[in-house]
């Protein structure tokens, strides 16, 4: 227990063993994993880290586990590249691509979960479970069959089929809720006061969320040990965006990092942002929405960590900013077309809105920028039927590909040199 | 005259296991003077060092959000129902 002194409350500091916990019985604030950072330090180094295996547990001393032994299918350490075409597309000199579509599960819920299932794990469960907007569920019943749990997952009876599909394979007990994720969320609250199981965000939910500042940590390192100068992060709780400023700053208190001024920007659909209008409206309450966006994967009407990532944003100076439905569906298509990348509609929401930031001047040109990709297109076909490349359907002669391909020439779809 | 202030489960322990008090007060802020008053030790359970609602407590005065009228002066009729409903981190 060197590494984690217990938990923490967030708002009020006081303090708990590390059971499964998550809110302060004091104050009723969310408790976090209070680290031994003294001890951390003399454990850690750039040269230790980068000899390590090429996942996010190449970070374990910074994460919430007792134990070397983890519940790993490889996740993280995805790739990070300056974008080919998408830059200069956008009028940006030092565009990157952090690519999490690419994770086991195809999604970066592939790290929380690693990271809750091996705590849960070290703290006697048996059954685990989560309330999901999709991408969750998946990872959930991938790491919790291959973990060897009872696993449940509840999501939104309405989903796309992809997630649906995406966590049945794993044969998990899907519970289907008639109602939207924050009903979900709150059924689960109730059924976590009874069950005495892991539910990844609701009792495990400190460990769980220290995952996602691998996301940050990984960025650094990949950039050459270095703090990008803005990223652009897709938000529904906003824990992930809390927890990206918190790795890079873990980073930068241990000296991993020579600066950081990272503007930290957050992305929403206009159909659900209750975080974007609290920080347009520089206002520290967020004030729940029933969600309508087809951005199902972010439309959490009432974020948990809302106000921690309006917060977050307001402190490194960063911006929020909102796209439509239509504006999401262009930010697939342009990711696919100018770097090669199917996201789903939460990578469309981050694309849309980093080209918004670069049209009205608050992200220029010159800046170092981070898109984070959290999801994969398959995950989401339904959003971008009707808007792709459909197939010219002929019979195996030659003549009638001919006469297509005049149809083509004709109708200007193939330019012919004069 | 009185109004009708329900406590949440984790705070009856304050309240010698009662989920239904009577408080009199014209505002809010008045309402939990008097509660700490009859239940000393619940105040600060409720608000910080500064006076304010804590960020993980909600207090609805006839179903109504304080936060989105007046704060803690928010104005309490008579015969009214205040419910004190902590913010479950992690969902509603």
């Amino acid at each position: 227990m060197e590494k984690i002194k217990g938990l923490k409350c967030k708002e009020c500091g006081e303090k708990s063993p590390a059971v499964a916990k998550h809110v302060c019985e004091f104050c009723f604030g969310p408790l976090e994993v209070d680290y031994n950072y003294d001890f951390i330090r003399t454990q850690i180094s750039k040269e230790i880290i980068s000899q390590r295996p090429h996942t996010l547990w190449r970070y374990w001393e910074l994460l919430p586990v007792e134990k070397r032994e983890v519940l790993t299918l490889h996740e993280g350490f995805t790739p990070l590249w300056k974008s080919r075409n998408l830059g200069k597309y956008l009028g940006l000199k030092n565009l990157y691509i952090k690519n999490d579509s690419v994770n086991p599960t195809f999604s970066f819920k592939d790290r929380v979960v690693s990271v809750a299932l091996s705590r849960s794990r070290e703290l006697g469960f048996n059954v685990v479970a989560c309330a999901s907007t999709g991408n969750l569920a998946g990872a959930v019943a991938a790491y919790g069959a291959v973990g060897q749990f009872k696993t449940f997952v509840f999501i939104p009876a309405d989903l796309e089929a992809g997630k649906i599909v995406g966590a049945g394979i794993y044969n998990p007990i899907i519970v289907g809720v008639k109602g939207n994720y924050d009903e979900v969320n709150r059924l689960c609250a109730e059924v976590a006061d009874i069950f005495p199981w892991a539910f990844v965000n609701v009792n495990i939910r400190p460990y769980y969320a220290e995952g996602s500042k691998t996301l940050g940590f990984e960025v650094a390192e990949q950039l050459g040990w270095r703090a990008p100068d803005h990223v652009v992060v897709p938000v529904a709780s906003g824990s992930l965006l809390t927890k990206i400023h918190k790795g890079l700053s873990e980073f930068h208190q241990f000296g991993f990092i020579p600066e950081l001024h990272t503007k930290i920007s957050a992305a929403q659909a206009q159909g659900c942002s209750p975080v974007v209008t609290a920080i347009k409206e520089k206002s520290d309450i967020i004030k729940p929405v029933v969600p309508h966006t087809i951005a199902k994967s972010i439309a959490i009407g009432n974020p948990a960590d809302g106000y921690y990532a309006a917060e977050t944003v307001k402190k490194t100076k960063g911006y929020g900013e909102t796209a439509t439905d239509e504006e999401i569906i262009e930010g697939i298509q342009l990711l696919a077309q100018k770097e090669g990348v199917f996201t789903e509609t939460a990578g469309g929401t981050t694309i849309a809105v980093l080209k918004k930031l670069v049209e009205s001047g608050k992200i220029s040109a010159d800046e170092l920028v981070v898109a984070y990709i959290t999801g994969n297109g398959f995950k989401t076909q339904e959003c971008v039927e009707g808007k792709v490349s459909k197939p010219y359907v002929i019979s195996a002669q030659l003549n009638e590909f001919r006469s297509l391909y005049e149809n083509l020439v004709q109708n200007n779809i193939v330019k012919v040199p004069a | 005259m009185a109004s009708k202030i329900r406590i949440p489960a984790p705070l009856r322990k304050l309240t010698k296991d009662l989920a239904v008090v009577d408080s009199n007060g014209a505002t809010i802020q008045d309402i939990l003077a008097d509660l700490e008053k009859n239940y000393p030790g619940i105040k600060e359970r409720i608000c910080d060092e500064t006076g304010q609602v804590r960020r993980f407590i909600n207090i609805f005065v006839n179903g109504e959000d304080i936060r989105f009228k007046d704060g803690i002066k928010t104005k309490v009729e008579k015969d009214s129902e205040v419910s004190i409903i902590p913010a479950i981190a992690g969902g509603l």
